[in-house]
C-alpha cells in the first residue's frame, strides 16, 4: 500500500541523484528480494502440494500395485468400482456419522463451557486451563489412555461396576464404538472452540444483555434472544471448520478401534490408509484421496461463502 | 465474592451451582491425564484391581525402566525432539520471509503466487500421501527422517504459518520500516533488524503450532518409517502393544507420561501464548 521506497523528508530527497534512478533501482532490488523471500515457500507449495495433487488425479486413473508391479491405465474404473464397493460406502457413512456427531457435540459443549467461563467468577482461569489442557496432550497419548479407560476391564467399567452397573465393551461393540471415538475426540479438542466462542461472547456488548434483563427477560431468554444471535456467525464458521477438521481423523481411529468392529469406524482416511499401505492398491487409494479432496473443497467453498455473508468483523 | 453476597444475598446459590458444574465438567478433561501419570507408577497387577483405585498402593518405577529398555524409546524421543525442532525453526524462518514478502513487498505476480501457496491450506495432507510416498520411494528417502522434516516445513502444514505471519505484518505500522529505509537499510536489513524483532507474538504462535503438529504427527511417520530406531514418539508409543502377547499397559503409560509431561509443563508456564496461538489454527482458512 504505502511505498516504503518513497523518501519522505525533502532534505534526504535532495541528497539523492535527481534522475529518479535510485527509486526504480530500489524497486527492482525490492522485487528481487520479494522473489527470494517467497521462493522456499512457493517451491514447497508447488512440489509438495500442487504436484502431488495433480499426481493423485493421474494415479486415480490407474491400476497400480507396486507388489505385483502393475501400472495400467484403467480410466474411471477405480471410481465405478469404488461406488459399487460396500466397504467404501461404509466408510462414507462412518465419516458422515463421525463428523456429524463430532460437530454437534463439540459445538454444543464448547458453547456451554464458554458461557460458564464467561460468568467471570473468581478462579475461572483455572477451569479454562483444565478444559484447554487436552489440546496440548499428544493425540496418540490421549487415545492410548482412553483406550485403556474404555476397554472391557478398564477404568470406566471398573468405576461403573463399583456402583453396580455392568458397562459394555465400549470400543469393541457396534453401537458404542463410534460414539466412544467421538466423545474421546470431543474432550481432546473442544477447548479450542471454547476459546473461540469465549472471544465471541466477550464481544457481545454488556448493554444489550442488561437492557434485555431490565425488560424482564430471564437468563436463558437473554442468552437465546440476544447473545446467541450475536455470536451465530462465529458458531456457523466454527461448525464448518470443525467438520473439515473432523474428516482428517486418523490416529484416534488407529489407536482406539483399528476401524472396527467390522468396519463401523473405518472413516475415509483410515480406509485410504488401509487400501494404500495394507493392500497396496495405490491407484484405488488415490481415487479415495480425490473423493476426500472434493468433499473438503466443497466444504471450504461453503466456509468462504459463510465468511463473506456472515462474518463482517474480521480484521 | 463477599461484597457480592452482601449486595445480593440470594445470588450465592447460582454461584455454587456454577462452580459445581465447572468442577464436574473438568473431570473428563483432567482425569485421563492424572490417571495416566499415577498409573504409570503402578505394577501391572494393580491396574486391573477391582474396585479401581486412582492412587498407587505400591509405587514403582519399573514401568519407566521397561519403557526405555524394551524398545529404543530414548532414541525415538530424540528423533521427535530434533525433528520437531528443525521443522519449527525452518517454518519460522521460511514462513516469516514469505509472510513478510506477501504483506510488504510489491512484485509482479505476487497475488497469483499467494493463491498458489494458499491452495495448500485447503488440501488435507492425507489426500497427497500416496504420491508423496511414491516420490520418497523414488528418491530413496523412505525410512529416513527427510520427509518428516521437509513436508511439514515447506508443504501444506506450513501454509498456515505463512498466513499468520502475513496477517501480522499487514497489521504492523510501516513508519518504523520507513525510518529504517531512510537510515540506509536495504529490504533484507529492514526485515531482519526491524520487522522480525517486532513479530515476536506471531512467531511464538507459529512456533507453538508447528512444534505441536510435528510432535503429534502420526500418519506420516507410520507410512514413511519402518525401522524401530527411526520411529518418532507417536508411532513408538503404540509399539508397546505389539511387543508382547500381553499388553504392558503400565509400560506404555510410562512412555506416554514422558511424552506428555514436558509439553504440558511448558503449556502451564506459557498458557497465554499457547491459547492465543492455537486459537489461530481454529480460525484458519
Amino acid at each position: 500500500m504505502v511505498s516504503a521506497a518513497t523518501p519522505r523528508t525533502g532534505r534526504r530527497a535532495a541528497t539523492r541523484r535527481p534522475s529518479g534512478r535510485p527509486r526504480s533501482a530500489i524497486r527492482r532490488r525490492d522485487a528481487l528480494v520479494g522473489y527470494l523471500f517467497i521462493a522456499p515457500q512457493l517451491l514447497g507449495a508447488v512440489a509438495l502440494v500442487i504436484a502431488p495433487l495433480i499426481a493423485v488425479l493421474y494415479l486415480s486413473l490407474h491400476d497400480w500395485n507396486p507388489l505385483a508391479s502393475t501400472f495400467t491405465f484403467i480410466g474411471l474404473d477405480n471410481y465405478t468400482k469404488m461406488f459399487s464397493d460396500p466397504s467404501f460406502l461404509d466408510s462414507l457413512e462412518a465419516s458422515g456419522y463421525f463428523s456429524l456427531g463430532l460437530v454437534v457435540l463439540n459445538v454444543t459443549l464448547a458453547l456451554a463451557l464458554a458461557v460458564l467461563l464467561n460468568q467471570k467468577l473468581p478462579g475461572t482461569t483455572a477451569f479454562r486451563t483444565f478444559f484447554f489442557s487436552p489440546v496440548v496432550v499428544s493425540l496418540v497419548a490421549w487415545s492410548i489412555v482412553w483406550s485403556f479407560l474404555l476397554q472391557y476391564d478398564g477404568g470406566i467399567n471398573g468405576f461403573l461396576s463399583a456402583i453396580g452397573v455392568q458397562g459394555p465393551n465400549w470400543l469393541r461393540s457396534g453401537p458404542t464404538a463410534m460414539a466412544s471415538v467421538i466423545v474421546v475426540q470431543v474432550f481432546k479438542n473442544v477447548g479450542l472452540n471454547m476459546i473461540l466462542f469465549l472471544a465471541a461472547l466477550q464481544g457481545v456488548p454488556m448493554e444489550l444483555r442488561e437492557a434485555a434483563r431490565i425488560d424482564g427477560a430471564r437468563e436463558w431468554r437473554v442468552f437465546r434472544s440476544v447473545t446467541l444471535p450475536m455470536i451465530s456467525p462465529t458458531v456457523l464458521l466454527v461448525s464448518v471448520i470443525t467438520v473439515i477438521g473432523s474428516l482428517e481423523v486418523f490416529a484416534q481411529i488407529a489407536v482406539l478401534t483399528g476401524g472396527g468392529p467390522g468396519n463401523s469406524t473405518t472413516v475415509l482416511v483410515y480406509y485410504l490408509y488401509q487400501r494404500a499401505f495394507k493392500y497396496h492398491q495405490f491407484g484405488f487409494a488415490s481415487a479415495i484421496g480425490v473423493v476426500l479432496f472434493l468433499i473438503v473443497l466443497v466444504l471450504t467453498l461453503a466456509q468462504f461463502q459463510t465468511r463473506k455473508r456472515w462474518v463482517h468483523d474480521e480484521v | 465474592m463477599k461484597s457480592e453476597t452482601r449486595r445480593r444475598p440470594r445470588a450465592i446459590w447460582p454461584k455454587v451451582v456454577l462452580y459445581a458444574l465447572m468442577a464436574v465438567m473438568s473431570v473428563p478433561f483432567v482425569f485421563p491425564t492424572l490417571w495416566m501419570i499415577l498409573s504409570s507408577f503402578k505394577p501391572q497387577s494393580e491396574l486391573f484391581r477391582k474396585p479401581p483405585a486412582l492412587w498407587p498402593e505400591r509405587w514403582t518405577v519399573q514401568p519407566y525402566i521397561d519403557a526405555v529398555t524394551t524398545q529404543p524409546f530414548l532414541q525415538q524421543y530424540w528423533n521427535s525432539v530434533y525433528i520437531a525442532t528443525l521443522v519449527t525453526l525452518g517454518t519460522m524462518l521460511f514462513a516469516s520471509m514469505a509472510g513478510y514478502a506477501f504483506a510488504r513487498i510489491r512484485f509482479p505476480g505476487a497475488n497469483a503466487m499467494f493463491l498458489v501457496v494458499l491452495v495448500g491450506m485447503m488440501i488435507p495432507s492425507e489426500v497427497t500421501i500416496v504420491p508423496l510416498f511414491r516420490a520418497a520411494n523414488a528418491l530413496g528417502l523412505l525410512d529416513t527422517h527427510v520427509p518428516l522434516i521437509v513436508i511439514p516445513m515447506l508443504g501444506a502444514p506450513s501454509v498456515l504459518a505463512t498466513f499468520i505471519m502475513r496477517q501480522f505484518f499487514l497489521g504492523l505500522p510501516t513508519e518504523l520500516e520507513e525510518a529504517g529505509r531512510l537510515d540506509g537499510l536495504g529490504r533484507a536489513g529492514i526485515f531482519t533488524r526491524i520487522a522480525l524483532p517486532l513479530a515476536k507474538p506471531a512467531l511464538s504462535a507459529v512456533a507453538i503450532i508447528t512444534f505441536l503438529k510435528s510432535w503429534n504427527l502420526y500418519l506420516e511417520p507410520l507410512v514413511f518409517i519402518s525401522t524401530k530406531t527411526k520411529f518418532t514418539l507417536p508411532v513408538g508409543l503404540t509399539q508397546y502393544q505389539d511387543a508382547y502377547g500381553e499388553l504392558q499397559w503400565n509400560t506404555q503409560l510410562a512412555g506416554t507420561t514422558m511424552t506428555v509431561i514436558p509439553v504440558l509443563l511448558v503449556f502451564l508456564f506459557a498458557q497465554k501464548q499457547f491459547v492465543q496461538g492455537l486459537a489461530q489454527t481454529g480460525l484458519k482458512g
